[in-house]
């Protein structure tokens, strides 16, 4: 188990006040200056050496994402856009620092801003977060009476934060669609390139970064990047937080060493599987979009990214969702099915068309409305939304369908041999969706 | 997606508080000068505040504050779901239903609504709830939640949401978070981390060398 003194979110759980003179006497914005002082070669430098992959659910080295922003400031300034549109489903994690540890946002995004020569920084945090965000700016205005950030502030780098809300669309989490939202347009994914670095929020170079990876920053420049590449497996390092819910006996969030086993997380911080182990069907191991893993493969899963994806899912946004074996998991797949028909922008057809078109036919598949040939019929939708958008929306369609097909065709079939036998037919109309 | 339109019925008018356009200017304030579209979503956020739903004039009277097109601000308003195109009632009630809640037992959270308002999005006959089922609000650790009047109930049961619609009822205020009184997001019986008293004692807060600063030359 990850020992207290290692974990970054001393207040994850808000027992303590999360306020500038608490937030301080836990460590934030102690040393702040000089890392400022050491220059943001330096600062980039130990980003990179720390291995920090980010934390939004893609996994992209920080470090490196950091120093893709033009080395020159010229007519164009440049913007750090912070992600806190939290909404993959499972996922809550950013939610808990914004609302009880803000000051390690608000001092990671000074330093972040820095290092890419910013002066004005966006959190764009999601609509439905009202009250994380009147915490979340409480925050700012405590750091801005303090002159931690502001113009001519004590780090010497001339910084604005503003927090900026979102309306209630999953789709501007894709940073693309944010950019667009936060220029004040329906968020719909611009296609790349250009890409943000050169060409982001009023078409200035910007980087747009989730909230746990900015947060984590300062940390790990005072502790070192050595301490936290020493955290988790080679390129997979650092402590993350994991959002346990389901069917568990006791859902939490918990900051742990990325590669815990992911037995070893459930039964060790959320009280295990209700029902106990044996009692497990399957775990989604990381928000939504990724491909569910069965209970055998979740007896040995590591939760880190190389690890998942070698189960082909993935470690996303670090968001557990456990179900034990009175799942129906054909109507779960079917209702994420229904939130990315909900959620699609509508821009590109494979996308707008078929996440309605799959989410209808899984609707018929848990009732066994359906026939076996049908099933592949539906994974070969899913490959043809997939890969075929502009974002990542329709892949993160695809891929609980093609989990769900992969390790539990068989109770599909059984479902439909269930309700031909009661229904005494043998041959259903082919439909399809419409 | 979803389909999305204006109400058939509009009022005639709609005209800004002053309070509303003190934080409308507050908001544009945030963006560069001619950039003023941007604060698009927080404006209409703060236009259903005032009237609990966004009307037809008020998004004329929104695109007129902002200097944008009328079309580009219905746009907005069509989109973002978290925008009621028709009256709510005085208490609106938004049921996450995506699966992690579920899971957790939304679908008797939904029976609930159902049973004391009506079908979604209808308005109770004393006008005093509307529901309306809502996708991944993000708090899914301690599902199965539910959002009223813009704050999260947590950790409910059928029986603790129709007691907290009892007390709405009766004009009671009601708190928002955990119905088991778990904290935060912590383990129910309280958290099991976090425990170490030295990282909670100032001894963080002394002066520190950063490991692997450069040498001064």
């Amino acid at each position: 188990m990850l020992a207290d003194k290692d974990r970054i979110f001393l207040n994850l759980y808000g027992a303590h006040g999360a306020d500038l003179e608490s937030a301080k006497k836990r460590g934030a914005w102690n040393g702040t200056a000089d890392m400022i002082a050491a220059g943001r070669d330096w600062i980039i430098q130990q980003v990179k050496d720390s291995g920090l992959r980010g934390r939004g659910g893609a996994g992209f080295p920080t470090g490196l994402k950091w120093s893709f922003m033009p080395k020159e400031v010229k007519e164009r300034p440049h913007y750090l856009v912070v992600n806190a549109d939290e909404s993959e489903p499972g996922t809550c994690k950013d939610r808990d620092m914004m609302r009880h540890d803000p000051h390690l946002l608000i001092e990671g995004c000074l330093i972040a801003s820095f290092a890419m020569q910013a002066h004005t920084c966006y959190v764009y945090i999601r609509g439905e977060y009202v009250a994380e965000r009147e915490a979340l700016e409480r925050a700012v205005k405590e750091a801005y009476e303090a002159k931690l950030i502001g113009k001519n502030n004590l780090h010497g780098w001339d910084f604005d934060l503003y927090v900026h809300h979102g309306g209630g669309a999953y789709i501007c989490g894709e940073e693309t669609a944010l950019l667009e939202s936060l220029e004040g347009k329906k968020g719909q994914p611009r296609l790349k390139p250009p890409f943000p670095a050169n060409v982001g929020l009023y078409g200035c170079p910007t980087t747009v970064n989730n909230v746990e990876s900015i947060a984590v920053t300062p940390t790990i420049l005072r502790r070192g990047a050595k301490w936290f590449a020493g955290i988790g497996r080679a390129n997979n390092t650092g402590t993350k937080v994991f959002c346990v819910s389901g069917h568990v006996n006791k859902p939490c969030n918990i900051e742990e060493a990325m590669s815990i086993p992911l037995k070893q997380l459930i039964e060790e911080h959320c009280g295990g599987v209700r029902g106990g182990w044996g009692n497990l069907k399957a775990v989604i191991p990381g928000g939504s979009s990724v491909r569910m893993i069965p209970a055998h493969e979740a007896e040995t899963a590591l939760m880190d990214f190389d690890s998942l994806s070698a189960l082909k899912s993935g470690l996303g946004t670090a968001a557990v969702i456990v179900m034990d074996q009175s799942t129906d998991l054909i109507r779960a797949i079917a209702r994420i099915s229904y939130f990315y028909k909900h959620e699609s922008c509508g821009q590109c057809t494979p996308c707008r068309e078929g996440t309605g078109w799959m989410w209808r036919v899984l609707e018929r598949m848990a009732k066994g409305e359906a026939e076996h040939s049908e099933i592949d019929l539906l994974l070969d939708v899913t490959t043809q939304v997939e890969g075929h958008t502009i974002c990542a929306l329709g892949d993160a369609a695809a891929w609980p369908i093609q989990g769900l097909i992969r390790h539990f065709r068989g109770e599909i079939e059984q479902r439909i041999d269930r309700y031909r036998a009661a229904k005494g037919v043998h041959q259903v109309r082919a439909v399809a969706a419409e | 997606m979803s389909v999305r339109r204006l109400a058939a019925e509009q009022p005639e008018s709609f005209a800004f508080k002053p309070e509303t356009m003190e934080l409308a200017r507050w908001w544009i304030a945030k963006y560069p000068p001619e950039r003023k579209q941007s604060a698009v979503i927080p404006v209409m956020w703060l236009v259903q505040k005032q009237e609990g739903w966004v009307s037809e004039p008020a998004i004329r009277a929104i695109a007129d504050v902002l200097s944008m097109p009328v079309i580009r601000v219905l746009e907005v308003a069509t989109f973002y779901t978290m925008f009621q195109l028709a009256p709510v009632g005085k208490h609106h009630l938004q049921v996450c239903g995506t699966t992690p809640c579920v899971l957790r037992g939304a679908e008797e959270l939904k029976t609930v609504c159902k049973k004391r308002i009506g079908e979604k999005h209808a308005v109770s006959a004393d006008g005093m709830f509307s529901w309306e089922e809502v996708e991944c609000v993000g708090a899914c650790v301690n599902a199965p939640v539910v959002v009223i009047d813009d704050y999260y109930h947590e950790d409910l049961s059928a029986d603790a949401l129709e007691a907290l619609m009892d007390k709405l009822a009766r004009g009671e205020k009601i708190e928002p978070g955990s119905a088991i009184g778990r904290l935060g997001s912590a383990p129910e019986g309280g958290p099991t981390v976090l425990t170490d008293p030295t990282l909670y004692d100032g001894s963080l807060a002394k002066p520190i060398t950063l490991p692997g600063l450069p040498e001064k030359a």
